[in-house]
């Protein structure tokens, strides 16, 4: 039972984990940003998950409701979705950016084009 | 002093709350940018010669984003304000005239956004221990709840991730590319505030919202950031000596800089941490002054590589000796600001009883000295390459805010009584508790 109860943290360690490694494996530039979006969502989920009471209804004003879930998460997260879609959109303006200047995307393609300034990641 | 949003008292609202450590980096913040944004002008005609208008409006975003950041009072506003001035800034960087300057931008955005990221998960184990956001609060509930993980995975979540921003070693890697093909004035800026507002929050959530007595005692944090702080000395010095290009030279002396400040921190007396914010102060002096001379450079001569200035100090002897006086506030020669913070992290070390420390301080600064001779040789004793062209001196608008730049750290090198001031201060509000 205390296994299931804590469902939602599972998802979310599971769903950080596939975002960080698709940073960092995948070579594509594109895809890195993607990982980079499920690495985000899996920490929303989690803000999500703590205002959660069991029982309780949507934080919204009504007759015969007796307990509310903690909507100060929601409306963080609210904020938060807000600065990832900047971010992805910033992202993928730079990943248009890199194309239309080195004719490619792949991370290996782009690495080692240049002299030694390049070396370093 | 304090300031509630909408008249919210908090915990309830957002609140801004200054006291004497965000109070001095306020300070620096709009002093570096006041100083520079006359010099410029010029630097920025000749690099983005189109669509200046939305360039300075990101600037400004920046900028608001890092006073932002510096003033508030709430865990989660710091978040905001965080990826408000990097978004800014990887905008920025986006706007170097090398094609590369994409890629370090993309690459700092890759490495920024997940170091906001863990400092997001940290403010959020936070929150589901105490319920509460505004780091006055946090930090009267939070050592009810201390011995549990929880807390523990939210120090090291938010230690990691500012880490990131503010290229503690091994966690660097996105800034040496990010500085040298940035603008240049974009590079003086945030190597003059945009790591040091990144020290400023860790010192704020290590001091003020865990207490030391937490972060030092229950977590081996000292140990930490001790040994992250000397390998990033050493390392940053040692790669900068055999570096070419300059500005790529300066951005790895940033990374070994960074690691002075961390180390003034991490011997956890207030003798230390004022060392560490006295130097957070001193560095963004020095370190505006020699990317405004190296843009000066770049101004006259089209590039900045140490092959390609031989012998260009003859021809520009004013442009040379702001960069090579300000190397010497790099280096720690007396009479500098630099010499002054390095004074104090020496006495800090020997009353911390550690004096070994100090020789790891002399080591790196005589590789300092080597890196920015190797500059001075190139640039006064070197023959101009042949066929080049002969530069002429550059013009006042550039020069007058730099030499101003360069004054700076000579004055406050000798006249210590706000930066030293300010720095102690700080450092007694930190280690005492309570902001």
């Amino acid at each position: 039972m205390e296994l299931l109860g804590h469902y939602n943290y599972y998802v979310v360690v599971i769903l950080m984990m596939i975002g960080l490694y698709t940073i960092i494996a995948r070579g594509n530039l594109v895809k890195k940003v993607i990982g980079l979006n499920i690495f985000q969502t899996s920490v929303f989920i989690l803000f999500i998950s703590l205002g959660k009471i069991s029982g309780a209804s949507t934080p919204v004003w009504r007759d015969g409701v007796e307990v509310y879930s903690n909507p100060l998460p929601h409306v963080l997260i609210l904020t938060a979705i807000v600065v990832g879609v900047a971010t992805t959109s910033v992202a993928l303006a730079l990943a248009v950016r890199i194309h239309e200047a080195y004719g490619s995307l792949d991370d290996d393609e782009l690495r080692g084009s240049h002299g030694p300034d390049d070396s370093i990641t | 002093m304090s300031y509630h949003f909408g008249n919210w008292p908090p915990p309830f609202g957002i609140e801004y709350r200054v006291d004497a450590v965000n109070a001095l980096l306020a300070l620096l913040i709009s002093g570096v940018a006041l100083f520079l944004l006359p010099w410029a002008k010029t630097s920025v005609n000749l690099e983005i010669p189109e669509r200046q208008g939305p360039f300075y409006a990101l600037f400004l975003l920046a900028l608001s984003g890092l006073m932002g950041i510096t003033l508030t009072g709430d865990a989660f506003n710091v978040f905001v304000f965080l990826e408000i001035s990097s978004l800014s800034t990887y905008a920025l960087i986006a706007h170097g005239q090398d094609r590369r300057a994409l890629k370090a931008a993309f690459r700092y955005l890759i490495m920024g956004t997940i170091g906001a990221t863990f400092f997001l998960i940290g403010i959020g184990f936070l929150y589901a221990m105490t319920g509460t956001l505004n780091m006055a609060d946090l930090a009267e509930r939070l050592p009810e709840v201390r011995d549990s993980n929880v807390v523990h995975a939210a120090l090291a979540f938010i230690v990691v991730g500012l880490g990131l921003k503010l290229a503690l070693f091994p966690l660097h890697l996105w800034l040496p590319n990010a500085y040298a093909f940035a603008p240049n004035f974009i590079t003086a800026f945030l190597a003059a505030t945009a790591t040091k507002v990144a020290l400023y929050v860790m010192l704020r959530f290590i001091f003020t919202v865990f207490s030391p007595e937490f972060s030092f005692t229950a977590m081996p944090l000292a140990a930490v950031l001790m040994t992250l702080a000397i390998a990033g000395m050493v390392a940053g010095s040692w790669v900068a000596m055999f570096e070419v290009n300059l500005k790529r030279l300066l951005a790895y002396s940033s990374v070994a800089q960074v690691g002075y400040m961390v180390l003034g921190v991490s011997l956890v007396t207030a003798a230390g941490v004022a060392a560490g914010i006295l130097h957070l102060f001193n560095h963004a002096l020095m370190k505006a002054a020699l990317f405004a001379a190296l843009g000066t450079i770049y101004y006259q001569i089209g590039s900045v590589r140490l092959t390609e200035i031989a012998g260009m100090g003859r021809h520009m002897p004013w442009t040379f000796t702001a960069f090579a006086l300000a190397g010497l506030s790099l280096i720690g020669v007396p009479l500098t600001a630099g010499f002054t913070s390095k004074w104090y992290l020496v006495i800090a070390a020997l009353d911390a009883g550690q004096p070994w420390l100090i020789v790891i301080i002399m080591a790196t600064s005589l590789l300092a000295i080597y890196y920015i001779w190797r500059v001075v040789e190139a640039a006064w004793f070197h023959d101009t390459p042949e066929g080049a062209a002969l530069p002429n001196e550059a013009p006042l608008s550039l020069l007058v805010p730099l030499w101003v730049l360069v004054a700076l750290n000579f004055y406050f090198g000798l006249d210590t009584r706000l930066n030293v001031g300010g720095a102690e201060a700080a450092a007694r509000t930190l280690i005492g508790g309570a902001p």
